[in-house]
């Protein structure tokens, strides 16, 4: 163990053993999961009432998305583990979800520059997903797919405002594109051309840059993160860790 | 009610009373319509004197899904049934198509517009068309916001889904 923590080799249960079907199966939960966390802290805080409300209805549909999915790999693993235990009881190591969706709120622009990189990923991959030889997997994928056609529609008319809004508010959606640009090769990997193409005509038609800087960061599908996870799941996990069992 | 006007793919089998009783179950967020309305409820089967409520769930985030899994069991209680469970299918995925013609007429007169389609929509409380859209996500996942053009009423509009 000292000579682990030495080499600086990570800690926590190795996720290297999963099967490939739970594997796929948590790894969306996981995004939907940290996502729903990240939107719903913007309850009572967005700019305005409408906003407040919609983003508080896209984070349920991303819980609920986590919640079925964890329930079905459950299923799968048969070993009794409920979506409370995926979602509570396992470690920061343990998550595999990308890095884009754990990256903090930042400001209203910056919120909604993350959900558009990854509304435009959802649309593909529940299109994919929908075609799945596992029939609930297919069915989640497609309800899923047309929840994510609202969201879209939401986050990406207001990246054009923004981006084609005031100096500030330009000012600030160009910051929050470069900020998280490092985040979308591991995003899009496994659709590398259809979200480049799509997310560079949603750029162009709000007046905003891709950036050139070619630095990226990935290793969230192997449960390496940023430091912002731990932190999140702190606060989430506190309550069911405090008081295991609980029940409302 | 008979099974048979079960919204769906229609292969609905139904323990004739207690499919009723399950069918009247109400949604929490809009009281007027029932389970069955509403197209979420697939089946209620006996297995063995075992009760077998199947339901197919509407949006991913909406919390009604629980209450109404809840509310499925007090139902049964009441009639004495202390065998059965609420089963979540995923597929076939609920659309707004399996809303029947009764849940349908039971919206407009509850002022929420039917799922009509955005460019269709009429205000509930006068008829007048092309009503503007103020947010995609109003008081639930299901409904956006709308003010009428003509009596300037807000409404909410059910969501094509």
């Amino acid at each position: 163990m000292s000579d682990q923590i030495l080499s600086g080799a990570p800690q926590g249960t190795p996720v290297v053993d999963l099967d490939p079907r739970l594997r796929t199966l948590l790894s969306h939960a996981d995004d939907n999961m940290v996502l729903a966390q990240r939107l719903g802290e913007w309850i009572s805080r967005a700019p305005e009432l409408e906003i407040d409300i919609a983003l508080g209805n896209v984070a349920l549909d991303h819980l609920g998305v986590a919640r079925s999915l964890y329930t079905h790999a459950g299923e799968l693993e048969g070993a009794e583990r409920t979506e409370n235990d995926f979602a509570m009881r396992r470690t920061e190591r343990e998550f595999l979800n990308l890095l884009l969706v754990e990256q903090p709120n930042g400001d209203f622009a910056q919120t909604i520059v993350r959900q558009v990189f990854f509304d435009v990923y959802q649309g593909v991959l529940w299109g994919d997903l929908a075609g799945s030889d596992d029939e609930t997997l297919a069915g989640i994928a497609a309800r899923a797919g047309k929840e994510t056609a609202y969201h879209h529609e939401f986050s990406t008319s207001w990246l054009i405002r923004l981006g084609d809004g005031t100096e500030e508010s330009h000012f600030r959606s160009q910051r929050a594109v470069d900020a998280l640009w490092r985040f979308t090769a591991e995003l899009a990997a496994p659709y590398p051309d259809s979200w480049r193409a799509a997310i560079d005509d949603l750029l162009a038609r709000a007046g905003l840059l891709a950036p050139e800087d070619p630095y990226q960061r990935s290793g969230g599908r192997e449960g390496y993160h940023t430091e912002h996870l731990g932190f999140l799941l702190a606060e989430m996990q506190w309550m069911d860790r405090t008081y295991p069992g609980m029940e409302w | 009610m008979d099974g048979s006007d079960l919204p769906g793919d229609g292969v609905v089998r139904l323990a004739t009373d207690l499919a009723s009783v399950v069918a009247s179950v109400v949604d929490p967020e809009i009281p007027v319509l029932t389970i069955a309305d509403l197209g979420v409820l697939r089946s209620v089967a006996t297995e063995d004197g075992h009760v077998v409520v199947t339901i197919t769930p509407t949006y991913s985030g909406c919390p009604a899904m629980r209450q109404i899994e809840d509310d499925i069991g007090s139902a049964l209680l009441r009639e004495g049934v202390e065998s059965f469970e609420v089963r979540v299918s995923h597929n076939p995925v609920w659309t707004t198509d399996w809303i029947s013609e009764v849940g349908i007429r039971k919206l407009s007169e509850f002022g929420i517009a039917p799922p009509t389609g955005p460019d269709e929509v009429l205000c509930p409380r006068c008829e007048a068309d092309r009503p503007r859209l103020v947010a995609w996500f109003g008081s639930t996942a299901c409904k956006a916001l709308m003010v009428c053009s003509s009596c300037g009423e807000p409404f909410d509009y059910f969501k094509q889904f």
